[in-house]
Order: C-alpha cells, then sequence, then structure tokens
C-alpha cells in the first residue's frame, strides 16, 4: 500500500516537472497541480494507516493518524486558491497578447545584447569619421532606386 | 502577557476585514490601515522588550500543550525582525498612499498589504513548521496579487515568473514538511530540534540540505535567485520595495531559525552555506553592475546582499550570527529606503532608466539626499549603519579563519559602491541621453508628494537611528546569536513552560 503511494507520489513528481518545463503556462499550471498532489501524496504516506480516527469507536492504537490528513488538506486547499489565481494570470495573459507563453525576461535580453551593441556603434562612428569616402557607401542604394524607377518606366 | 505575541498576526487580519468591509470608501480603508500597523508597531516593540526582559514568549494556541497545540514563539531574533518589519511595513503603506498610481486605483490594496503584513508576522513568530508554510503562503499569496496588480503585460509577464517559481518552493515544502514528519512524527519546532538529532547522521543533513534549498528559493540565494531580478523591477515601487525589505528576509530568517534549532552541530551544513554565501554575493553584484536600470541595479544588490547574511550563518560562531543578525536588521531598513527613493526619482524623472533620467541633484536635491544617505550605508562607508554589522561579519570571518570568503566579502563592498555611484552618476549630476517614458511630474522643493517624502525620509533617519544605537544593537544581537547557537532556552520554554 505504502509502495503504491510511494511510486503515485514519485510519478506525479516526474509528470509534474516534465509539464512546468514547458513553455505555456496552461500546460505550466497542471505541472504545478500535479507537483503540489505528489506533495499531498506523500504528506499521506507520512504517518500512520489505520481505521478512521473518532474518539470512542474503538481502540485508538488503531486509529489512523489524523495529523497528516489535516495537513494535506490544508495544502490542498492553498494550492487550490493559488490555481485559480495562476488561471486567471493565464486569462490575462491570453487577453494580452493573445498566447499564454511564457517569455524571457526583456530587461535582461537588452542588457545583454546593449553592452555590445553600444560597443560596435562606437567603433563604426570612429571609423567613419576616419574615412571621407564612407558617404559614398551610405548612400549606395540610393542609385539603385532611381535605377528601378526608371525601369519601371519604360516598361 | 501571552496573548501580545498574537496581535502581530491577528490585528492585521481583522484590519484586512474591516478594510474589505469598507471598501466603498477609500479614506476609511486608509485609516484602519495606517492604524492597524502603527498598533503592530506598538506591539511589536513592545514584545521586543518584553522579550529582551525576561526569556522567550510562548503562546499555544487554543491552550492545547506543546506538541500538540500550534505554538507561536518569540525569541530576541524573531521579535527584533518582527519589529523591524513592522515599522517598515507602516512606512511604505504611507507611501504607496501618498503616490498616484497602484493604492489609488485599486478597491483591493490595503487589505492584500494587510495579508501580506499578517503573513510577515506570522512567519517570524510561528513555532511549528507547518504553520510557517501557512505563513510563507498567506505572505506570497498577497505578494501574488500585489505584483500583478494593475495587469500590464509586463506585470502579468514577470508575475507568472515569480509565481511560479514561488509554487514550486511550495511544492517542494510540503514535501520536506512530509519527510520530516514521517522521520520523527512531529512538526513542531521546538519538538523537532529534539527529535532530528536522533536520526541518522545522513538524513540529518539531507533535510539541512532540503530546508536550505526551499528556503534559499525564497531568500534568492546564489543557484536560485535568477527570479528575483525579473520579478521585482516590474511591481509598482511600494509594492517593490516591501518585497526588497522583507520577503527576501523572510526565508534568510527561516533559513538561520532552521539551520540553528534543528540540527546538532555535527550535521549543520556550514561549507556549503559559506560557499553558497560567495557565490551569492560575487554573481549578484557583478550581475548589478551591468544593470542600466534603478530598480534592477538595487534588484541585483539585493541578492548579493543575501550573501553577507548567508555568511554569518555559515561561520556558526556568536560573532558570526550577531553580524547576520545586525546586518539583516540594517538591510531591511537600508533597501526598502532605496527601493522607495528608487520611486521617487521615477516620480521625478519619469523613468528609472539611467540613460533617461539625470541632473536631478539639480531639480529635485532632496531625493539626492534621501538616496546618497542609504546608497553610503548599504556599501558599509563608516558613520553609517552599514559599516558595523560589515566590520562584525569580517572580524568573525576573520576569527573564524575563512579567508576566502572574507577577502570576496570586501571586494563586494568595493564593487557595491561601484554599483550605487554609477546610479548616483548616472541619476543625479550627469544629463539625460534620452527623453523618458512617462510625463516629468512638476515636482515642488521636496521633490514629490509629501507623503512620499515624508515616509522615505523618516526610514532615513530611521537608519541614522541604527548607526548611532550601533552599540546596544549590536549587544542585543550578540544575545539574540547566544539564542541561536544554544536553542536550550528556547525548547524548554515551549516544551516544558
Amino acid at each position: 500500500m505504502s509502495t503504491t503511494l510511494a511510486a503515485t507520489a514519485a510519478i506525479l513528481f516526474g509528470v509534474g516537472t516534465y509539464l512546468i518545463l514547458q513553455r505555456k503556462l496552461s500546460r505550466i499550471i497542471i505541472g504545478l497541480a500535479l507537483l503540489s498532489h505528489g506533495g499531498n501524496v506523500l504528506m499521506m504516506v507520512s504517518g500512520r494507516r489505520g481505521r478512521a480516527p473518532i474518539i470512542g469507536t474503538g481502540d485508538p492504537s488503531t486509529f489512523s493518524d489524523p495529523l497528516p490528513q489535516a495537513l494535506a488538506l490544508t495544502a490542498i486547499v492553498i494550492s487550490f486558491g493559488v490555481t485559480a489565481l495562476l488561471l486567471a494570470l493565464a486569462y490575462r495573459s491570453w487577453q494580452l497578447a493573445g498566447d499564454d507563453e511564457v517569455q524571457d525576461d526583456v530587461a535582461d535580453r537588452a542588457v545583454a545584447a546593449g553592452g555590445y551593441r553600444d560597443k560596435e556603434v562606437s567603433d563604426e562612428e570612429v571609423a567613419d569619421e576616419d574615412r571621407p569616402d564612407v558617404d559614398l557607401h551610405d548612400h549606395a542604394p540610393a542609385p539603385t532606386e532611381v535605377g528601378d524607377a526608371q525601369t519601371g518606366q519604360r516598361a | 502577557m501571552n496573548d501580545l505575541i498574537v496581535l502581530p498576526i491577528l490585528l492585521p487580519l481583522l484590519g484586512a476585514a474591516g478594510s474589505i468591509l469598507s471598501g466603498r470608501s477609500r479614506l476609511a480603508q486608509r485609516v484602519i490601515a495606517v492604524t492597524t500597523l502603527s498598533l503592530v508597531v506598538a506591539v511589536t516593540i513592545a514584545l521586543l522588550v518584553e522579550v529582551d526582559r525576561d526569556g522567550v514568549v510562548v503562546s499555544q494556541g487554543g491552550g492545547w500543550p506543546a506538541p500538540l497545540g500550534i505554538t507561536l514563539v518569540a525569541d530576541r531574533f524573531a521579535a527584533m525582525m518582527a519589529c523591524v518589519g513592522s515599522i517598515v511595513l507602516l512606512a511604505v503603506l504611507l507611501y504607496a498612499i501618498g503616490q498616484p498610481g497602484a493604492e489609488r486605483n485599486h478597491v483591493g490594496f490595503q487589505s492584500v498589504y494587510l495579508v501580506l503584513a499578517a503573513g510577515v508576522s506570522a512567519s517570524f513568530l510561528t513555532g511549528d513548521l507547518f504553520n510557517l508554510f501557512v505563513a510563507f503562503e498567506m505572505m506570497l499569496t498577497a505578494s501574488y496579487v500585489l505584483i500583478t496588480l494593475g495587469g500590464r503585460h509586463d506585470q502579468v509577464r514577470s508575475g507568472m515568473t515569480y509565481v511560479v517559481i514561488s509554487l514550486v518552493a511550495s511544492a517542494l515544502f510540503v514535501t520536506t514538511i512530509a519527510l520530516i514528519y514521517a522521520a520523527t512524527g512531529t512538526v513542531n519546532m521546538a519538538d523537532l530540534a529534539g527529535k532530528i538529532s536522533d536520526l541518522p547522521p545522513g538524513v540529518r543533513s539531507a533535510f539541512a540540505v532540503l530546508l536550505l534549498v526551499v528556503f534559499g528559493i525564497k531568500a534568492a540565494l546564489f543557484p536560485l535567485f535568477f527570479w528575483l531580478p525579473d520579478s521585482y523591477p516590474i511591481a509598482p515601487s511600494p509594492v517593490t520595495a516591501v518585497f526588497a525589505g522583507l520577503l527576501t528576509k523572510v526565508g534568510v530568517y527561516a533559513i538561520v531559525r532552521t539551520q540553528t534549532l534543528f540540527f546538532p552541530a555535527d550535521s549543520r551544513p556550514a561549507k556549503l552555506l559559506l560557499a553558497m554565501a560567495t557565490v551569492t554575493m560575487l554573481v549578484g553584484i557583478l550581475g548589478a553592475i551591468a544593470q542600466g536600470d534603478v530598480k534592477r541595479i538595487l534588484s541585483f544588490n539585493i541578492v548579493s546582499h543575501i550573501g553577507y547574511m548567508i555568511m554569518g550563518l555559515g561561520l556558526f560562531s556568536v560573532a558570526g550570527l550577531a553580524a547576520a543578525v545586525f546586518y539583516t536588521v540594517h538591510h531591511i531598513v537600508a533597501k526598502t529606503t532605496l527601493f522607495l527613493t528608487g520611486g521617487l526619482i521615477e516620480h521625478v524623472g519619469g523613468s528609472s532608466e539611467l540613460s533617461r533620467v539625470g541632473g536631478l541633484v539639480r531639480t529635485a536635491p532632496v531625493v539626492a539626499v534621501l538616496f546618497f544617505l542609504p546608497a553610503l550605508s548599504l556599501a558599509g562607508i563608516p558613520p553609517l549603519s552599514g559599516f558595523v554589522p560589515k566590520f562584525a561579519l569580517v572580524d568573525a570571518g576573520l576569527a573564524g579563519h575563512q579567508y576566502v570568503v572574507v577577502g570576496v566579502s570586501l571586494l563586494v563592498s568595493l564593487l557595491t559602491l561601484f554599483s550605487l555611484l554609477k546610479i548616483w552618476a548616472g541619476v543625479f549630476w550627469n544629463p539625460a541621453t534620452e527623453a523618458p517614458d512617462a510625463p516629468v511630474h512638476e515636482v515642488g522643493r521636496l521633490g514629490g508628494p509629501v507623503l512620499m517624502v515624508l515616509p522615505t525620509a523618516a526610514l532615513v533617519i530611521v537608519g541614522l537611528g541604527i548607526a548611532a544605537a550601533a552599540g546596544p544593537i549590536y549587544a542585543l544581537s550578540q544575545r539574540a546569536a547566544v539564542d541561536l547557537l544554544d536553542p536550550h532556552p528556547y525548547i524548554e520554554a515551549v516544551l516544558h513552560p
């Protein structure tokens, strides 16, 4: 019995971990729910097995341990509330972006890209100042446009 | 007098209920919230005085004796944290009322904020591992709402990361509690202290590391910190300030409490803690230097400075722990103040990016002063409050022959100063190079609305007060550290009153 429950907890953890590593928030939410179920199942296994613990119905030494059940119940209620909040977040994300994909840290990407961009730009500006014939190079596409226009006229 | 300990949790919850009921009147909500938190400040100060005079204060929920009942315990460390925490919560609440934005547009702000306050107090004062989980959830659920309040696209994006990582930590916490209960048959902290030391050393070490991972995510320790600089800067500035000041420190408190109380000297992961502290300090500060936004620099600074507190814990000596306790108190105040001035910068300059704000030393000199003092304090410049705990940490590290971590901590102090001077130069001295995102507010001589500037100034003064009263506070921290390293009075007070 205990082994079955422990194996169930292990499978829930495995599947939950896989789902959390996905990009879509809806899958992450299901993954989180499975993870917390895994924790709760493990919580149930941690106590003693036995009859329903109601005072006056029998010998207390045959009762199951009621504490982990109470703890698991609390944990279930908490994860229920937070899952509802997450679903609302996913819905809001879908409203705003038409998608519930979890994106990367935007500002972090900007910092990572920005450091290099600044350097290259400044190098080119210095190089441009040194080279007078660079103007020609910059306006290189212009004749093509004229050429295209001429071709159009001819056609 | 044992009822005193229940009040920091009960009052904010009652206040939150009252705040929901008076949702139609913003004024009534404000009066309720400010009154409640002022009362909590008074109660926690009284609690701190009582604990320091008479020793550990215990209250058993429902009159059931421990380990059956739900225990609330206040020792010196917990009372100090609760006291500083409530002062910061009150100051930030006033600031939020003064700021145009989050608080004014959302009817739920005050009630959620009060639930957060209750969660923070409960985390500090609980004497039961499962109740710690419940307190964490109370605090975190409130923080999920606060961070996404407004529902802007960037808030939803970074809020998701924050909520998901916190939930993974919570699932791990439940699992850890299940394993600990299976091994010991109790979740009462004082009871656990005795029963964990009867377990085989391998199991003890596994529990120590599991708890470290669970709370390390909340405290943003090195391999587990990546969510923090992404999510904190997005929230409205008073919310960020209270997160930065308090939430990570609740994680640090839980690490210190569990590692010192549960585990006997031979199964404490001292080397692991010191290694994590070293890397956390370095990685955090290098991240801070690379950023170009006030709030992001400050967020990476939090990560870096969590390393100092864990370094003090990792030394496991009275001097080290005393320094860690003092450092935590100083950091809560200094960091919250810096984030509040970050909000002022945004209000005055229209942006928090270094390239978009400039010359504030002329347009808003008061804000410049309010930034400069806590910034120097955070870097550990001598007369200010950051110097004493940093000096004590280095001293304790040298006494413990941990030269590498001491060297790194000194280097990181210097880099902290560098990262803060980057803000100083970019925001206050140099002119802006790009146009700000938002329209610049017309500001008077104060540099912002009175209710934004006054709480910030009050926290700066609290910081200066910590520096002025460094002697007594360090002595108190030392007494707290003695309690932490020898938990017998704590255990006796809970189990055999």
